[in-house]
Formats: structure tokens, sequence, C-alpha cells
């Protein structure tokens, strides 16, 4: 009977601690360092949007110059701000500018590896190649 | 003689600013695919008679911003001067054998992957340059998708006024209350670009953005 080949998948769990500190740059640097690995990250928290789009546009430059770089599959899941009570939304909020944002789960992996990552409010299917 | 001069410089500065206030910077944002051209066109064939740009069914057929300048639009009397600017579909990721498979050839392929990439650089840099954006979403598709979220959250940022369209709603399977599920701060309008399907409430929607910038 012939064996199957099984193929692995290696998660890099991120806490925000990590990146805390880190400067935008230094975070999507460190972020794409991980993903060129074909690893898929798991980062505790969120990135600001401007660093989202700061992720894409670098990710834009290196499928052009990285050979066999296709891209990057991304989602966050979060809390849903509409359930919280004033109170939780004012106490969360204080948090979230003391702390950052860790009420959230981004997931990141290489689009080489991650097919498509299907996002509904609660559940994400990743679906992989 | 040097009153004369005065008074012309300053009208030429305060019409310079006023004229810049009276034509608003309308952007066009979404991901590949969800009819951000054929609004756009269906808007300037509405107003001007021309179009914009191109539209494929192959994904990434905006590969760089286009604009007209000048739309006149006309709703109930009033009337508002845009300058639309369509932007290439915000993506995360580019495989040229994607383009392969819908037969374009390989080089083919690889070229318009590679202005795809240049296209949606140029997109985000465009974002400061915008007073007011219209975010279309294909109604057939997830409107969770983290690239939906991401122009939202930085047009947010911004304070840029944002008008969310659900588009396609001449299909089937198009969702509209997911998409107002997905985005409960805005107004979605649902509209069929192509058939021009509920342009007069859009159209209303696009007034009442304009009183926001």
């Amino acid at each position: 009977m012939a064996k199957k080949k099984t193929k692995g998948l290696t998660l890099h769990f991120i806490p925000f601690i990590e990146i805390a500190r880190l400067s935008s740059v230094e975070r999507i640097k460190k972020l794409l360092k991980i993903i060129l690995d074909n690893k898929v990250i798991i980062l505790q928290g969120k990135l600001r949007p401007e660093e989202e789009t700061r992720l894409i546009e670098d990710t834009m430059v290196m499928i052009g110059n990285i050979k066999g770089f296709k891209g990057v599959e991304l989602a966050v899941i979060s809390g849903n701000d509409q359930q919280k009570s004033i109170f939780d939304k004012l106490r969360f909020g204080l948090a979230k500018v003391l702390a950052g944002q860790q009420d959230a789960i981004t997931i990141i992996g290489p689009a080489s590896i991650v097919k498509e990552m299907k996002k509904d409010p609660k559940k994400l299917e990743v679906m992989l190649r | 003689m040097v009153i004369k001069i005065l008074k012309n410089f300053t009208k030429r500065i305060f019409g310079a600013i006023f004229k810049r206030r009276k034509e608003i910077s309308l952007g066009f944002y979404g991901p590949p695919n969800a009819g951000k051209t054929s609004l756009a066109n269906r808007i300037c064939k509405d107003w001007t008679g021309e179009d914009i740009g191109k539209v494929s069914k192959v994904p990434h057929e905006t590969r760089s911003v286009q604009f007209k300048e000048e739309v006149e639009i006309k709703y109930k009397e009033k009337t508002l001067k845009f300058k639309l600017i369509d932007t290439p579909g915000i993506a995360t990721k580019i495989d040229y054998e994607d383009f392969m498979k819908m037969k374009l050839k390989k080089k083919q392929a690889q070229k318009r992957a590679k202005e795809a990439t240049q296209g949606i650089i140029e997109a985000i840099q465009w974002l400061d340059d915008m007073d007011a954006v219209i975010v279309v979403i294909d109604a057939t598709e997830n409107p969770y998708s983290q690239v939906n979220i991401t122009i939202v959250g930085n047009l947010v940022a911004r304070k840029i006024p944002v008008l969310v369209i659900a588009n396609k709603v001449d299909l089937k399977r198009a969702d509209i209350k997911k998409v107002e599920a997905a985005f409960p701060e805005y107004e979605v309008v649902g509209i069929s670009a192509k058939y021009g399907k509920n342009m007069d409430e859009f159209y209303e929607s696009v007034f009442k953005l304009a009183k926001k910038v």
C-alpha cells in the first residue's frame, strides 16, 4: 500500500506585546519576514488601518520582486462592539488607548499556502491549497 | 492701478479656492470585479454621454487610476460638480496563473499581474486625495472580506465620508441584507450598475454624501 504524503502547516503565534513597541514599518517587516518563511501568523490584536494598507502595498512590491510569492491572505476576527453596553464600550475604549486593541485576532498567511479565508462575523474558514 | 492688480489677484485666489471646493473628488473603491468602473461609466454616461474606462469579466481590468473632471450631476433641481476617480480593485494577492485560467497567454498574464500590483499601490496612494468615497461591493460575494473592511477602516481614519454600494442586485445570489449587516454604521444602497437599476436612490445618496464633505 502506497504511503500518503502528508504536508505540514506551521502556525506562528505573535502575542501583541511582541509588536506593541514596534513602529509601523517594523511591524510590517516582522510579519512579512515570517510569511516569507511560509508560516501562517496568528497575531493577538490587530493592525491599524493604515498599517493594513501598508502591508498590502509592501506585499504588492514583493510580488513583483520575489519569485513564487503571490501575496497574502488576511482576516481579522474581533468582538462585536454593538453588543457591548455603554460602560463596556468605555472600558474597552480606555483599554484600547492604553494597551492597543487586543480583543481581536489577525490571521495572515502566504497566498501560496492559504487559498482563501471565508469570514462571517463569528466564524473563519481557512481554505488551504 | 495697484488696487486693480490687488483686486484681480484676490479674485483669482478666492476664485480658485471656491472652484476647487465646488468640484468634489469622488472616488470609487472596492475589490476587483465589484463593478467600480461599471458604476463610474453609468454615471458618466448619464451626465456626460461618455465612458470613463473599459470593463471586463477578467479581474483587474482597471490597472491605473482614471478620472473624469467636471461631471455635473443634477438631482431635484440641485446641481453638483464632481471629479469622478475610478481606482483599480484592491486585493491582497495577485497570481498571474489565475489570469491564464481565463485564457490569457503566459506573457500577457504576467504583464497584467505586474500592472495590477502597481495599480493597487496607486489606488492606496490616491486615498488622501478623495473628498468622498463610494465603496463598491459585489452583493453576490461575502461582504466580510478583509479588503472591504480595510478600505472602510482607512476612510474612517482619514475622516472621508463613505457610501457603501451593494452592486449586482440584478443577480439572484445578491444579498443586500448581508452587506447591510457587515456595515451597520453606513447607508447601503443596492443597485445594478450594469442595468441602471435603482440609480435614483443612488443619486439621492450621493447628494447626501456630498453634504458631509
